[in-house]
């Protein structure tokens, strides 16, 4: 810190003092013209409240929505990392109708909309697959039921489980494509005489990728890859436009509700920074 | 299988990249326990012949056949060709991610299945021979390269094949280490395995070649003893060669 402050010319200090000046104009702007009340104390109610009925705190609105946000991002990059590894070794394969099949899809996500993939992805895959698998009863049958603290613990409120799974599912289709040309990126890096000495004393393909580029491939891609997964994190908000109850959703549920735009929003922000910011720190801290 | 037949028999292929010419109506027959060097300058299809041997390329025509093996891409018999034909690259190529033992032991025991306990007897055994038993547990990052090139010969001799390729083994070495590498070689090559060398290591050909092979443009130019190879090579252009290489 003391470093940091010694660096500081009184240039910078002018700086940071034209910024913080502008925020707090905006910020009374914002209450005398738009007459808006800023209702910062309401907040923590939509955090935990009180239920009475239980005599406990409970999760609310925002807190409700973070949870979600975390499961879904956690599982969609489990299912997002075993398709990406798919897709990835389908990129380098030999066989051409596979190349291209893997080529045809990333190309498709790369060059048309996050929000059209999702909507596409929703009503194409998602809602199909869970209606198909009948999901949506299985799921309600289990949120009546007794013993359902550990399905509630890793779900959430069953009754939503079909959204949180379609969002997962969603989200894991879109990621996969970029975590596929992480992977292929990792395979190609691995130098070719390691696939030759790997041929030349009789391994077959599956035995070369497994035991002598994968294992090369993967210590590669760690650094990119929990970038990605920031992204994902990010990138996760997307699934509030087909219903899916994440942070963001949630948001826009407690705003509509309440009016408390900018203290909504600002909270939004604040939950996604801390978590992308924190695990970027952690990842920087761990690769040393 | 015939008791006559040569372990490498080559008639008459041509290999082409894309509509570059690489191999010319090559043929060459090596017998069971020959040991054959193959010089001849840079470029001239040497690598390309003996890859052909253990299906990293594939000929574009002619035959090959290896210990009785038609080698043809695609063909089932492939990794059982490759299970005849150990290969010891220039670079080296040991897998760095694992420690020397597993270098040499998952050959073994993935392609051959073998236990354990036996594939690492096994492994020891020919770190013994290439004169490095102590760094078993190492990774190869951490050897020298004489010392990589010797485990990289000892990870072709634990699958026990009958044939044994040597492309320039001993070109990405420091000078003060060839000799470590070809003294190996040497050993090897009284154990009677089928060897087959590109090498311009013209002290190493002189020591243990039965027949030497001199390439140019992607043809054989000549095939003779060594005696009459060193002295009395018959095509100007070889001799050309050797004075260039003998010089320094
Ligand atoms: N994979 C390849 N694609 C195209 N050309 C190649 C390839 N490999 C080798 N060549 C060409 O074939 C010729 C012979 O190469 P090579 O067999 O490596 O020669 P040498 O080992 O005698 O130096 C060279 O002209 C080289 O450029
Ligand atoms: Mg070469």
């Amino acid at each position: 810190m003391r470093r940091i402050l010694k660096k500081l010319h009184w240039m910078d200090a002018v700086i940071l003092l034209v910024v913080v000046a502008l925020g707090g104009y905006i910020a009374t702007r914002i209450g005398a013209e738009l007459n808006y009340n800023w209702r910062w104390d309401k907040i923590p109610n939509y955090l935990y409240r009180y239920k009475a009925s239980e005599d406990a705190w409970v999760p609310n609105l925002l807190m409700q929505g973070l949870f979600a946000t975390i499961r879904i991002t956690i599982y969609s990059s489990i299912l997002a990392l075993i398709l990406g590894v798919i897709l990835g070794v389908a990129r380098v394969s030999e066989n051409l109708t596979i190349r291209m099949l893997a080529r045809t899809y990333l190309e498709f996500l790369r060059n048309v909309p996050p929000v059209v993939i999702i909507f596409i992805f929703f009503f194409f895959l998602s809602e199909q697959l869970i209606s198909a698998l009948n999901m949506e009863r299985w799921a309600r049958g289990i949120a009546r039921s007794e013993n359902n603290e550990i399905w509630s613990f890793l779900f959430g409120d069953m009754r939503r489980f079909p959204a949180l799974i379609s969002g997962v599912i969603v989200l894991a289709l879109f990621e996969s494509a970029f975590v596929g040309e992480i992977i292929r990126a990792g395979i190609q890096s691995v130098p070719k005489g390691q696939r030759e000495a790997a041929r030349s004393i009789g391994m077959s393909r599956g035995q070369e990728l497994r035991y002598i580029v994968l294992p090369q491939a993967l210590k590669k891609v760690i650094p990119p890859l929990a970038n990605q997964f920031i992204t994902l994190v990010k990138d996760s908000s997307l699934v509030s436009l087909i219903s899916v109850p994440d942070l963001t959703f949630k948001t826009i549920e407690l705003v509509a509700s309440t009016r408390m735009i900018f203290e909504g929003w600002f909270t939004a922000a604040a939950f996604y920074f801390v978590i992308c910011f924190g695990l970027s720190m952690l990842f920087r801290r761990l690769e040393r | 299988m015939e008791a006559q037949e040569a372990m490498i028999s080559v008639n008459n292929v041509d290999k082409f990249y894309g509509t570059f010419q690489a191999l010319t109506d090559v043929s060459l027959t090596v017998q069971q326990g020959e040991r054959v060097v193959i010089c001849g300058p840079s470029g001239s299809g040497k690598s390309t012949l003996i890859r052909c041997f253990n299906g990293l390329e594939f000929h574009s025509s002619g035959s090959i056949r290896i210990d009785g093996i038609e080698v043809e891409e695609d063909s089932k018999d492939l990794r059982r060709l490759r299970q005849e034909v150990g290969m010891v690259f220039q670079q080296f190529n040991l897998f760095p991610h694992l420690t020397i033992l597993e270098n040499l032991t998952i050959g073994p025991m993935k392609v051959q299945k073998i236990g354990k306990s036996e594939a690492e007897a096994r492994a020891r055994k020919y770190l013994e021979r290439v004169h490095i038993p102590e760094q078993a547990d190492k990774y190869p990052g951490q050897l020298s390269g004489g010392q990589q090139q010797r485990v990289a010969i000892a990870r072709s001799l634990c699958m026990e094949t009958r044939i044994m390729l040597f492309d320039e083994p001993t070109s990405a070495l420091d000078p003060e280490m060839i000799n470590e590498v070809l003294d190996v070689m040497v050993e090897l090559a009284d154990t009677g395995i089928t060897m087959v060398c590109v090498t311009h290591e013209m002290g190493f050909a002189r020591k243990v070649a039965d027949t030497m092979v001199f390439m140019e443009s992607g043809k054989i130019v000549e095939v003779s003893p060594p005696e009459k190879f060193f002295t009395n090579p018959e095509s100007e252009r070889c001799r050309m060669f050797l004075n260039q290489i003998l010089e320094h």
